[in-house]
């Protein structure tokens, strides 16, 4: 019997899926299933786990974690990682960016009414409120342009007269929740008011305020954003040092000791210029750990 | 060194090896394309699935072999995908839910690898190695097949006969995508990538804390993931992920592997329509293009203009430690210059004009260099509109590699052009239109409306990158953006085939003195210009309400 055209055209097609689900999907990946077995490779492919002299594994070299409490408070005898959004932070089940834009500056403010609201901070809120917590635990200065004192977005909704031209009307600080006190008194005149929650600001044009802080803050980039993976395992040698400080009081170390270790931890630029130099944060309290155990 | 200057050492660095690969990388497609002889597990390959392997086809033939075999390959993705739970390895994850699975169906089979689901809590290693990863190679092949075909037309004269899709899919499997596939993987692993078929394991960390440290054939899916200008990630991370990609320079590395055969091509292009000039001419068009892209998103995102990032102090959010700024910006530029998608830092965080630039790549037609073979296809019918306003301005029947560009042709190029604008900015003005799919936006503003245009000019473009806030997991998303992305592969693909068979048939026109030699600088700024212009006429409204509102 012959096939209509269409039918065996079909029915090729489907062959030739199987013939190559089995070549490039069974046969191909198994073989590197195998070959990754061979010393030299096997360490990496199971994951590049790390076990302690203990027996106990900790992690992986190449995923990022946590160093905070229960209730995500940072233990001060750890470097800290960055801020993570894979999950409540880390969590390899859920990784992942914040995928907030550039213009994230308005605050959803949390609605009083109900427990436990905490309403949905914009990115500019999250950079200046972990800004503020750094330079709380390292003791240096946590400002940044944009950024309240308070560690929220200093941004101001402003009402004209005619929309979007005429006489200042009205100003309300965004990110600021009643009974805040603005950051601002004023703006060309008009008092500034804090924030209702729940209140339709959205006929006021948004205005960033860049504030009197330092253009270059001292609570490096890294320490106050996300990264893409929400797994990195490294921060930067700028936001290590910044933390050195802290860690070698708590430990009972010398700020000296401690920066050589943030220095042997830190890896340069593949070929000189591939990368960015890093401090793989993990691999570093670990060291620490062993070197200068924490009797807390 | 600073990083800025790093950054540029990066891209220089890129551009050398392209250049040295060019010729030998070429040449060896060129002969994978064109060689008489079969090997002997392919003479058994085509016994299994019942086909002549010298018999030539006609276009139609030809167009409806792709057809057949994506129609077939996306209802065998749906079923693996729905029947998950009672296969091997599923890591007790249930069944793909129908629009999810359809859309990832659909995903994978044109080469977009747009990922509605996040893979490290959807999809068990069976699906993602069995399943998806042979798309990466097969779909990846079905575009370099067209590409060939039409070159072939190009060449070919008083004839029907275009080649043998069955040959052209098996040979660029096993001769080109699996070879490079097995020793890049082993270098991926030997980078820190993971190569098993664990579940993962649950650790205590140092803090205390439990941590599941996920598993995965991930090293061998990767691999092709970047060659066949895939994107899928194995992982809800992409390439941002540290087992996705450990170091910088495996990052270096993929951005490679993503341009490697789409620059290529042009040499292979070129030995077939014997004249190598053709080849450099598409190439430059091509490397003008990218150069120009990647130079301006590196540019963009080191000045990081906007509130956040000046308030940060550098556009870091959704960037890797590792790999920095520059270097991440030209990941962003790669990927969707080509039609790959897959990414090692976040778009949507990226500055408003900075992140204006990838979307701008896609809506370019992904033609610099362009997906595996789509690249090729695409460009070079952006050669014969180029050729066809060049007739017109000098009053003379258009010629390109001594065919005739007649009104038949003429009006498949122009069927190709349009179809990807009308999916495009239709599918984005309908998801506009509705409360309930505005409402899937994460950024407000003309940033949501970024968001909603990248989503569907990736999809109409088969990229698979976004604006990831935009929650895409609904109905309407899975169910408009998979037919966006089908359509978007298929339409222009029949009218390439078309184009081609259209070609073929032809005598050949010797060249005169009047023939616009399309070998020169004159031929290769006049394609530049015509891209530009084009889609600037085309998406600049768009533009205009999205990124550049929210940039100027």
């Amino acid at each position: 019997m012959r096939l209509p055209a269409w039918l065996a055209q079909h029915l090729a097609a489907l062959r030739a899926l199987l013939v190559l689900t089995v070549l490039t999907g069974i046969v191909y990946p198994l073989v590197l299933v195998g070959v990754a077995q061979l010393p030299g490779l096997k360490h990496h492919a199971d994951g590049s786990l790390i076990t302690t002299a203990g027996g106990r594994t900790v992690g992986s070299a190449i995923i990022g974690q946590s160093f905070t409490d229960t209730r995500g408070r940072p233990l001060a005898q750890y470097f800290q990682s960055r801020p993570s959004a894979a999950g409540s932070g880390y969590d390899p089940t859920a990784t992942g960016a914040s995928n907030l834009g550039p213009e994230s500056v308005v605050d959803v403010l949390p609605n009083p009414q109900v427990a436990g609201d905490r309403g949905k901070p914009s990115l500019l809120t999250q950079v200046c409120s972990r800004s503020r917590a750094v330079g709380e635990l390292e003791g240096v200065d946590g400002r940044r342009p944009f950024c309240t004192t308070g560690g929220v977005g200093a941004v101001l909704a402003v009402f004209h007269h005619d929309g979007l031209t005429g006489p200042v009307t009205r100003v309300v600080s965004l990110d600021e929740a009643c009974p805040a006190r603005p950051f601002l008194a004023r703006y060309q005149g008009v008092e500034v008011e804090c924030a209702r929650p729940g209140a339709d600001y959205s006929r006021g044009v948004v205005t960033p305020i860049r504030g009197d802080a330092p253009a270059h803050p001292v609570v490096p980039a890294d320490a106050v954003t996300a990264s893409g993976s929400g797994l990195d395992p490294q921060i930067s040698p700028a936001y290590a040092s910044v933390q050195a400080a802290r860690v070698a009081r708590v430990r009972g170390a010398s700020v000296d000791a401690v920066r050589r270790m943030i220095e042997a931890h830190t890896s340069g630029r593949a070929l000189g210029f591939l990368g960015e130099p890093a401090v793989n944060v993990l691999e570093l309290n670990l060291a620490l750990d062993s070197r200068y155990p924490f009797r807390g | 060194m600073s990083s800025t200057t790093t950054g540029l050492i990066f891209i220089v660095s890129l551009l050398v090896a392209l250049v040295a690969v060019y010729r030998p990388f070429g040449d060896y497609m060129y002969r994978v394309f064109t060689s008489a002889r079969h090997w002997r597990v392919e003479r058994g390959m085509y016994r299994l699935v019942g086909v002549d392997p010298d018999g030539e086809q006609s276009w139609g033939v030809y167009a409806r072999s792709v057809l057949a075999f994506s129609a077939v390959s996306v209802l065998f993705l749906y079923g693996f995908q729905r029947l998950q739970n009672h296969l091997w390895l599923s890591l007790g994850f249930p069944s793909v839910e129908p629009g999810q699975a359809w859309n990832t169906a659909v995903s994978f089979v044109t080469n977009t690898n747009w990922q509605s689901y996040s893979g490290e809590s959807t999809m068990g290693h069976l699906v993602q190695m069995a399943g998806l990863a042979v798309q990466n190679f097969v779909s990846a092949a079905v575009g370099i097949g067209v590409a060939v075909a039409l070159v072939r037309g190009f060449t070919r004269s008083r004839t029907d006969q275009l080649g043998n899709f069955w040959v052209d899919l098996v040979r660029i499997c096993l001769r080109i995508l699996l070879p490079v596939a097995v020793v890049g993987a082993v270098v991926f692993i030997a980078g820190g990538m993971v190569q098993n078929l664990s579940a993962g394991q649950d650790v205590h960390t140092l803090a205390g804390a439990a941590q599941h440290i996920t598993g995965g054939p991930v090293a061998s899916q990767e691999i092709i993931k970047e060659f066949g200008t895939n994107g899928g990630g194995f992982y809800n991370a992409n390439s941002a992920h540290p087992f996705e990609n450990p170091t910088s320079w495996t990052n270096w590395l993929q951005i490679f592997l993503i341009l490697a055969v789409g620059f290529s091509l042009p040499r292979a292009f070129g030995r077939v329509v014997r004249d190598n000039r053709q080849g450099v001419a598409i190439a430059v068009v091509m490397a003008v293009l990218a150069i120009g892209s990647v130079l301006t998103v590196n540019a963009l995102e080191v000045a990081h203009h906007g509130t956040v990032p000046q308030a940060v102090g550098a556009a870091t959010e959704g960037t890797e430690t590792r790999f920095g700024v520059p270097q991440s910006a030209t990941f962003a530029s790669a990927t969707t210059l080509t039609s790959t998608g897959a990414v090692d830092s976040f778009h949507d965080s990226y500055t408003a004009l900075g992140g204006a630039v990838p979307l701008a790549n896609m809506m370019l037609g992904e033609v610099a260099p362009g997906g595996t073979g789509s690249g090729l296809y695409g460009i070079l019918v952006l050669a014969v509109i180029t050729v066809f306003v060049a007739g017109l301005m000098v009053g003379r029947t258009p010629e390109y590699l001594g065919k005739k560009i007649s009104a038949r042709e003429v009006k498949f190029a122009s069927l190709y052009f349009l179809t990807t604008p009308t999916l495009v900015l239709v599918g984005a003005a309908a998801a506009m239109s509705s409360a309930s799919t505005r409402a899937s936006m994460l950024n407000t503003g003309p940033h949501g409306l970024s968001e909603v245009l990248y989503a569907y000019t990736s999809a109409g473009n088969n990229n698979g990158s976004a604006f990831a806030g935009l929650g895409v997991n609904t109905p309407w998303y899975n169910t408009t953006l998979g037919l966006v992305m089908l359509l978007g592969r298929f339409l222009p693909i029949v009218f390439v085939l078309g184009l081609a068979g259209s070609l073929a048939r032809q005598n050949p026109t010797p060249a005169s003195a009047g023939t616009l030699g399309t070998h020169q600088p004159l031929f290769v700024g006049m394609v530049v210009g015509v891209v530009l212009i084009l889609i600037a006429l085309t998406y600049l409204p768009a533009l205009a309400l999205g990124p550049l509102a929210e940039g100027l």
